[in-house]
């Protein structure tokens, strides 16, 4: 069975969602994971978007291109607005949230502001948050998916947007953020989770066929291993099935 | 940076109250009512990214070449690129500006930004969220539980406030009392009570949180429609000062259930860009800003055609 790396991204990402559960979702390859889940193992799922959106239907050809754009609220349960949208975060209503990251760091702050040490003068400028770092902030917990690429995986992030763990260890609690911080993330390398103390990433699960070697060469900082390093299932047929229905133009899968 | 205008509730508070608010009669010409918006005004804009956009609004601010402006902005889309390349700002507020995934990072935005010509002030878009709401409630703050901890909180010099009941520290969001608004709705009647479909985005709160406020409109519905049902007013007319009859009056952005945003336009205004940078969006604002008098010229570039076309897939879409 074949799948590219957006496929594989996905399916793994849908497998962390429970069911009876709610997930903030960022357009892209989050909502598919995320339209996948509910249509597969997860049937009591609410999808929720920041653009003011609780359970949409994601329409088959249709996927959203911003999070408040029509087709992204296609058969939606409630349009609240987007204040009241994140206060359901901020109040504990939120299980997951679930984001891309553009460049993350070894505790899981993510960077989507600014390349480049200059704020006012900034190298490149990124597009900005969004909503991600108050996803980031008031969720139970964060699993950020994201192509595993050395220039993505740095040990300090430019500018931290997304908070995760902060400097690691309790740093995060420390800052005011009482809630939430980021559980794991899904690359397409595996799946990878904290350090319980120090709060550094580790390799949970490989995908199969990666060695632990690949990740070393994809990873700017050193990762730490956990006790057990499982081998995560290949995507079967259905998942894939589903996922191509959703995205038939491959326009996130591709 | 003046930063305690901003929050200024005091001076804000008094300025509603020494303004007159009138359940009159608030029809008026896109020309009068933008020429409320001054060089240096924090402007305050609707709708949210290509969503229900007043850019009937925003390019009549242009006409009238407006500069030194603050545009706000949740997300930030087109017309932000339009007010950079024209000089209208100097400043953005938003927490996010591109047109959207499939069109790649702004290469306007980074221009402008890059080189220091326009400053970006980012807040998370619940961080604007509730800038807006505190305002809207008429309070100098709100305590919150985002932003903390990250680089926003740094670059924006978000402060903390201790809670007297437990003693945790908390966020406390600065409030935001815009000049002025600019807002699109969907219907409204000729007193500025307005109806908005689908999603309302943050326009609520822009509402009560600005010194003036101008909105266009879909249509004009009669009174009776309004006391019929009030529970649709999501604006109160009294606090209105111009409201402008603009069918399309967001188009090529969207307005939710009536005509989808057209994306084929973003592509050809992207590939504009992608060859000749800005110069292409200088051109651009000739041809659409500057060149047609009138919003229904305006329209005319795009073509009945088009038009029709976008309403259909809006009510396929929503159906």
């Amino acid at each position: 069975m074949t799948f590219t790396p957006a496929e594989l991204l996905a399916v793994m990402g849908s497998r962390q969602l429970r069911d009876d559960t709610t997930v903030f979702a960022g357009v892209g390859v989050p909502l598919l994971a995320a339209a996948l889940a509910q249509q597969r193992h997860a049937p009591n799922l609410t999808m929720v978007i920041e653009g003011g959106i609780i359970g949409p239907r994601i329409k088959p050809g249709k996927l959203p291109i911003s999070t408040n754009e029509m087709r992204a609220g296609h058969r939606a349960t409630m349009l609240p607005g987007i204040t009241d949208t994140f206060l359901f975060a901020q109040r504990g209503f939120l299980d997951y949230g679930f984001m891309g990251g553009a460049q993350i760091d070894q505790y899981g702050n993510v960077n989507t502001t600014v390349v480049g040490p200059d704020y006012a003068r900034p190298k490149v400028r990124l597009p900005g948050t969004g909503g991600a770092n108050d996803i980031a902030s008031l969720c139970r917990e964060v699993i950020i998916l994201t192509f595993h690429e050395k220039r993505r995986f740095v040990p300090r992030v430019d500018f931290v947007t997304s908070p995760a763990w902060l400097q690691g260890d309790d740093s995060r609690a420390r800052a005011g953020l009482y809630f939430g911080g980021v559980s794991k993330v899904v690359t397409t390398l595996g799946v990878f989770g904290f350090h319980p103390e120090n709060r550094r990433m580790r390799v949970e699960a490989l995908h199969p066929g990666v060695t632990l070697d690949q990740v070393r060469e994809q990873t700017g900082f050193p990762m730490l291993v956990a006790d057990r390093v499982e081998t995560t299932a290949p995507p079967v047929a259905d998942e894939l099935e589903i996922l191509r229905a959703t995205d038939p133009e491959r326009r996130f899968l591709a | 940076m003046n930063r305690e205008r901003e929050f200024d509730f005091v001076a804000a508070r008094r300025r509603l109250e020494a303004k007159p608010k009138s359940a009159g009669e608030k029809l008026t010409s896109v020309e009068d009512a933008a020429s409320r918006v001054t060089d240096g005004a924090i402007v305050a804009v609707g709708g949210c990214l290509f969503s229900r956009t007043p850019m009937a609004l925003v390019r009549e601010i242009l006409r009238q070449r407006r500069s030194g402006m603050t545009l706000v902005r949740n997300l930030m889309c087109t017309e932000g690129e339009f007010m950079m390349v024209a000089g209208a700002v100097e400043r953005v507020m938003t927490a996010w500006m591109s047109i959207g995934l499939p069109w790649g990072v702004s290469k306007i935005m980074r221009e402008y930004v890059e080189s220091g010509k326009v400053a970006f002030e980012e807040w998370s878009h619940l961080g604007l969220g509730l800038r807006y709401r505190a305002a809207a409630m008429g309070l100098p703050f709100l305590p919150a539980l985002t932003m903390v901890g990250s680089d926003l909180a740094r670059v924006t010099e978000l402060k903390t406030v201790q809670d007297p009941y437990t003693g945790m520290s908390l966020a406390a969001i600065p409030a935001l009392y815009p000049d002025v608004a600019i807002l699109h709705v969907h219907r409204a009647d000729r007193f500025g009570n307005c109806q908005i479909d689908g999603y309302p985005h943050m326009d609520a709160d822009i509402a009560r949180a600005a010194g003036t406020v101008l909105v266009t409109t879909e249509e004009i519905i009669g009174e009776d429609a309004v006391r019929t049902y009030p529970d649709r007013t999501v604006i109160p007319g009294f606090l209105v000062d111009a409201l402008v009859v603009v069918p399309f009056g967001s188009f090529p952005h969207e307005c939710y259930g009536l005509y989808e945003a057209d994306y084929d336009h973003f592509q050809e205004y992207t590939d504009g860009i992608n060859a000749r940078g800005s110069a292409s969006v200088a051109e651009y604002l000739e041809r659409y800003v500057y060149g047609p008098a009138t919003f229904g010229e305006y329209l005319e570039l795009f073509g009945g055609e088009r038009l029709a076309r976008q309403q259909r897939s809006a009510r396929a879409l929503t159906r």
